[in-house]
C-alpha cells in the first residue's frame, strides 16, 4: 500500500486559538488507493485538521501538499476552500448539504456549472452513470433528494464529491445515520473506490468499523498525533488506549434484577408529528432494568422521547408513571416525579449557553426549596451544588460561573449527568447519551447509567450505536416507522437480527438461522 | 491581504468600553458633516448642544423630563428583546396607560394622594400590560407574528384615544380643544423642584430599573425569563413553563410602557391628549438597544437621547442649524453601537493571503 504514490500530505500542521494547541505538529500522508481512519477524543484535534485541509481555518504552521497534474506535491493556498476543492479534495459532511427539494443529479451538478447551461444534463448524466458503475454506488438519480433514505442521500453526496473529480474523499462520521447493513454497504464501496485509485479519509469514533474499513489508523490526542498504526495489527484494546492515553476501564455489566414496572407505555400513538409519529406503541420500563431502543433515526425515537420528556401528549393511549396515568404531565412534573431526562441534542436542548454552568446545573430545579427561597434565588447553594458537580463528575471547564457554551460536548454531558442524576432518579432517559463523546467520556457515560439501574432506576436508553446499546441495555426493542416491536433479552440477540428488525422485518422466529 | 472574522469567546469590560466610547465619537464625527454642510461650526454646535441639555438647572430639568418617559419605555422594550418578545407596541402601551390613568385619576376615585398615586399607577401599569399581553396570547395560540400585531395596534390605540378625547371623554372646559377632562389634583405627580417640570416618574423609573436588574440577578423569575429568552428549547426541556413565563414578560413590558403613559398624564400634562407622546414608545427602543439591553444602561442611554433632543432644539434656536441634527445624532450613535457590537463578537483579523503554487 505504501509504494502508491502520496495523495495528500499535511506537514507539521500547528494552530491555535489563544491559549490552546488545537493541532500540533500534525503530519499525514495519504496514498494513493488507501482508506486512512482518523480517530481522536472530542476536542483531539480532528475537526480542527479537516477545516485547515478544507481551508476553513489557516493554519499557524505548516502546510497542506496535494499531489498536482504534473506528478508533484503542490503546496495548497491556506485558507481557502476553493483551492481544496479545485485540487480534488472532496468532503462528505455528517449533516447533509443538499437541496432537498431537487433532483439527485441536479444535486451533484450544483455549483459546477455556469447559471445558463444548456445541454449539458446528458454529459453530465453521463459522467455520473460512469461513476456509479465503477463505484457501485446505486441510486436513482432523478429522484427528490427528499424522498431518498438517508443512506441513498449519502450516496448523492459522495457521488456529488467524484462527480467534482476528487482524488481525496473525507467522510465525517458517514455510518451515524445508517443501519448496520447500509454501513456494511458503504464499506464496500469504499472498498471498491480506494481500489480504483481513491484516497480516503474516515472519520469515525465507532472502532469496529474502523478496524473493518480502514488500512491504517491515525489517533490524536490532545492536538497531537499518538499514534499511527496498520489496521491489519491493531486490535480495538490497543487503540482504545491511544486515544484515551491510559488504559480505559471495561464498563462491566451484572445481569438484571428487573423490578416492578416503574413507566408503561399503553398503546400509546402520536399524530401528525412526522418523524414523531407514534403508532400503537407498548412500553415498559421496569426498575433495575435498562431497556435498549434501536432504530435508524427519524422511525420514531424522537417520538418516544418527546413523550417521556413531557414535550409532547399522547394523541391516544396511556402513559403511566408508578401506575398513575402522567398522560398531561409537563416536563416541570415529570421532573419532580423523579424522571431523569438526557436530551438528543444536548448542545441545542440540554445547556442554555449562555447561561453559567451552576445556572445549567440547577435548572431544572430553580423552583425547589434548595435554589430558591420566596422566589429569590439562592447563589450560594447553586454555586456549591455545580461545584460538587464540577469534581464529582469530572466537568472540565473554568469554574461554575463559566459559561456553559464554552464546554464541549463530553463535558455538556456529564453536566446534563450532573443536573438529573444527583436527585436519584428512578426512570431514566438517556437518548444518545454518548453520541460524539471519546472513549473515555463513553465509559464514564455508561459507568453512571449502570450504577443507576444497580440503584434500581428504570432506563430507556435510545441510541444509533449497536455497540453501545449491547452493552447497556438488557433488553432491546427496535422502533420502525413508528411501530415498536419487542426484540427480547440481549442475551438471545445479535447484530444482524436487530439489523432486520431496524429495517423493518419481523423478528425472525427463534431457532431458525437467519 | 484578506480580512477574516474569528467568534471571540469572551468581550473584556475594556473592550466593552472602548467600543462604545470610539462609537460615541465617531456618531459626532459624522454629524458633523451635515452641521457643517448647514453652515455652522461643529464644536461649536456640540458646545450649545451640551449647554441647552446640561448647562443649567432649568436645562437639566428639561432633559430628565424628557428622560423619564424614555427610561420606562426603554426598560419596556428591554426586558422584553431579552426574552426574545419582540414589543413594537410600546407607543400604543403608553397612551393605554394614560388612558387608564385618566380613567381612574379624574374622579371616579377619591382618595389622598398617597393612595390616589399608587392605583393611578397600578391602574396604569395593569392597562399598558394587558395591551401587551393579549398580542402575546394571540401569537402563542395562533402563532401571529407579534412585531405586526403590537405595531399595528399602536395605530388602533392612538385613533381611539382620539375618538375619546373628542368624544366620551372630552372636557368641556377645554374651549374646544381634543383633550380629555383634567386629572384631580390628588393624582398628580409631585414635582421634583419646585418651578421646574421634572417630577416623580422619574423616580418610578429609576426604581423601575433597579428592581429590573435585581429581577433579572436575583430571582427565579429573572432566571427563567433570561432562560427562555437565551434558549427557549432547553428552557422547554428543563421544565420552564415557556408560555407562561412570556406572558408575564409581557405584562412587565407593556406595564412599564404603560407607566411611561401615567407619568406624562400624572407628571406632566395632567391630561389625555393625542399628541402625549411624540415617538416615545419607538425611541424606547433605539435606547433599549443603545443600552444592549441592560437596565441600568437603559437609564443612561435614555438621559443621552434626551439630551440630545432637548440640546438640539437649544443650539437650533442659537445657531439656525435645524433641530432634526438630533435625528441625526441618535440615528448614527445606534448604528455605530450596533456596529460596535459586532466587534464585541467577532475579532477581525487582516491576514497576507500566500500566493497558491
Amino acid at each position: 500500500m505504501t509504494d502508491a504514490p502520496v495523495l495528500l500530505s499535511l506537514r507539521n500542521i500547528t494552530k491555535r486559538f489563544g491559549a490552546l494547541t488545537a493541532n500540533d505538529a500534525i503530519s499525514l500522508d495519504l496514498h494513493r488507493g488507501e482508506i486512512l481512519a482518523l480517530l481522536g477524543e472530542n476536542g483531539a484535534g480532528k475537526t480542527t485538521l479537516m477545516n485547515i485541509l478544507f481551508g476553513h481555518y489557516v493554519q499557524d504552521e505548516g502546510d497542506v501538499r496535494v499531489l498536482a497534474d504534473d506528478g508533484a506535491l503542490a503546496t495548497l493556498p491556506p485558507g481557502s476552500p476553493g483551492a481544496a476543492l479545485k485540487a480534488g479534495i472532496g468532503m462528505v459532511h455528517q449533516h447533509f448539504t443538499l437541496a432537498e427539494n431537487l433532483s439527485g443529479l441536479a444535486n451533484i451538478r450544483l455549483g459546477t456549472e455556469p447559471l445558463l447551461s444548456f445541454g449539458r444534463e446528458s454529459a453530465a448524466r453521463a459522467k455520473v452513470k460512469k461513476i456509479i458503475t465503477e463505484s457501485g454506488l446505486d441510486v436513482d438519480l432523478d429522484r427528490r433528494v427528499a424522498d431518498l433514505t438517508v443512506g441513498e442521500k449519502q450516496r448523492i453526496e459522495i457521488l456529488k464529491a467524484l462527480y467534482r473529480d476528487a482524488k481525496v474523499l473525507i467522510l465525517d462520521e458517514p455510518t451515524a445515520v445508517l443501519t448496520p447493513q447500509e454501513a456494511e454497504g458503504l464499506f464496500v464501496v469504499l472498498r471498491r473506490l480506494a481500489t480504483n485509485g481513491l484516497g480516503v479519509i474516515f472519520i469515525s469514533h465507532k472502532l469496529g468499523e474502523v478496524l473493518a474499513v480502514s488500512h491504517r489508523i491515525l489517533v490524536l490526542r490532545a492536538g497531537k498525533k499518538a499514534g499511527e498504526l496498520v489496521t491489519a495489527q491493531a486490535d480495538r484494546r490497543a487503540i482504545a488506549d491511544l486515544m484515551v492515553g491510559k488504559a480505559v476501564a471495561e464498563v462491566v455489566r451484572i445481569p438484571a434484577l428487573p423490578g416492578e414496572t416503574l413507566m408503561e407505555f399503553d398503546d400509546v400513538s402520536l399524530h401528525g408529528a412526522g418523524r414523531q409519529a407514534l403508532s400503537g406503541v407498548n412500553l415498559k420500563l421496569r426498575a433495575g432494568e435498562i431497556v435498549g431502543l434501536a432504530g435508524v433515526s427519524g422511525n420514531g425515537q424522537s417520538g418516544i422521547a418527546a413523550l417521556i420528556s413531557g414535550l409532547a401528549v399522547p394523541s391516544s393511549g396511556t402513559l403511566r408513571l408508578y401506575g398513575e396515568a402522567v398522560t398531561k404531565a409537563s416536563p416541570r412534573d415529570l421532573v419532580t416525579s423523579g424522571v431523569a431526562r438526557m436530551p438528543e441534542d444536548r448542545q441545542h436542548d440540554g445547556v442554555v449557553g449562555t447561561m453559567s454552568v451552576a445556572d445549567n446545573i440547577a435548572i431544572e430545579e430553580v423552583r425547589s426549596p434548595a435554589f430558591s427561597k420566596m422566589g429569590l434565588l439562592d447563589r450560594k447553594a447553586m454555586r456549591e451544588r455545580a461545584t460538587a458537580a464540577i469534581s464529582g463528575y469530572d466537568v472540565r471547564c473554568p469554574g461554575p460561573d463559566a459559561e456553559a457554551r464554552l464546554l464541549s460536548g463530553g463535558n455538556v454531558q456529564k453536566l446534563i449527568l450532573a443536573r438529573v442524576l444527583e436527585r436519584e432518579p428512578r426512570v431514566i432517559l438517556a437518548n444518545q447519551p454518548t453520541r460524539g463523546l471519546d472513549v473515555g467520556a463513553q465509559a464514564e457515560v455508561h459507568r453512571r447509567i449502570l450504577a443507576a439501574r444497580d440503584r434500581g432506576a428504570a432506563v430507556l436508553v435510545i441510541s444509533e450505536d449497536l455497540d453501545e446499546l449491547f452493552a447497556l441495555a438488557d433488553r432491546f426493542v427496535v422502533v420502525h416507522a413508528g411501530e415498536l416491536s419487542d426484540a427480547g433479552s440481549s442475551e438471545s440477540l445479535d447484530r444482524g437480527t436487530i439489523g432486520l428488525m431496524m429495517a423493518g422485518q419481523a423478528r425472525p422466529p427463534v431457532g431458525i438461522a437467519s | 491581504m484578506s480580512l477574516r472574522l474569528e467568534p471571540r469567546d469572551h468581550a473584556s469590560v475594556g473592550l466593552k468600553l472602548t467600543v462604545s466610547l470610539a462609537a460615541g465619537v465617531i456618531a459626532l464625527l459624522l454629524v458633523a458633516i451635515p452641521v457643517v454642510a448647514a453652515g455652522g461650526t461643529p464644536l461649536e454646535a456640540y458646545w450649545l448642544m451640551l449647554q441647552g441639555a446640561f448647562g443649567s438647572m432649568f436645562a437639566l430639568s428639561e432633559t430628565l423630563n424628557r428622560a423619564t418617559p424614555l427610561i420606562l419605555t426603554g426598560l419596556a422594550a428591554a426586558v422584553a428583546f431579552r426574552a426574545k418578545l419582540w414589543n413594537i407596541g410600546a407607543e400604543g402601551q403608553l397612551y393605554i396607560g394614560a388612558l387608564a390613568a385618566v380613567c381612574v385619576g379624574s374622579g371616579l376615585l377619591q382618595l389622598p394622594p398617597a393612595l390616589m398615586i399608587p392605583t393611578v399607577m397600578i391602574a396604569g401599569f395593569l392597562a399598558g400590560g394587558l395591551m401587551m399581553v393579549i398580542p402575546t396570547i394571540i401569537k402563542q395560540r395562533f402563532g401571529a407574528d407579534e412585531v405586526v400585531i403590537t405595531l399595528l395596534l399602536n395605530f388602533v390605540v392612538i385613533l381611539f384615544i382620539q375618538m375619546l378625547v373628542e368624544g366620551v371623554l372630552k372636557d368641556p372646559l377645554s374651549m374646544g380643544w381634543p383633550q380629555s377632562v383634567p386629572l384631580i389634583a390628588e393624582a398628580k405627580l409631585p414635582k421634583l423642584v419646585p418651578r421646574l417640570r421634572m417630577h416623580w416618574g422619574l423616580i418610578t423609573g429609576l426604581v423601575a430599573a433597579l428592581i429590573l436588574w435585581l429581577m433579572v440577578r436575583k430571582t427565579v423569575l429573572g432566571f427563567e425569563i433570561r432562560a427562555v429568552g437565551e434558549n427557549k428549547a432547553a428552557a422547554r426541556f428543563a421544565g420552564i413553563p415557556v408560555d407562561v413565563t412570556m406572558l408575564k414578560v409581557a405584562l412587565i413590558s407593556g406595564g412599564l410602557a404603560g407607566l411611561a403613559g401615567v407619568g406624562e398624564v400624572a407628571g406632566v400634562k395632567g391630561y389625555l391628549s393625542s399628541d402625549l407622546s411624540p415617538g416615545f414608545g419607538y425611541s424606547g427602543i433605539v435606547v433599549a438597544m443603545l443600552a444592549g439591553l441592560s437596565p441600568v444602561g437603559t437609564v443612561i442611554a435614555a438621559v443621552f437621547v434626551a439630551a440630545v433632543f432637548v440640546g438640539a432644539d437649544s443650539m437650533s434656536r442659537a445657531t439656525g442649524i435645524s433641530s432634526y441634527i438630533a435625528d441625526l445624532v441618535v440615528a448614527l450613535s445606534l448604528l455605530c453601537v450596533l456596529v460596535g457590537s459586532f466587534f464585541l463578537r467577532f475579532r477581525v483579523i487582516f491576514e497576507r493571503r500566500q500566493v497558491g503554487a
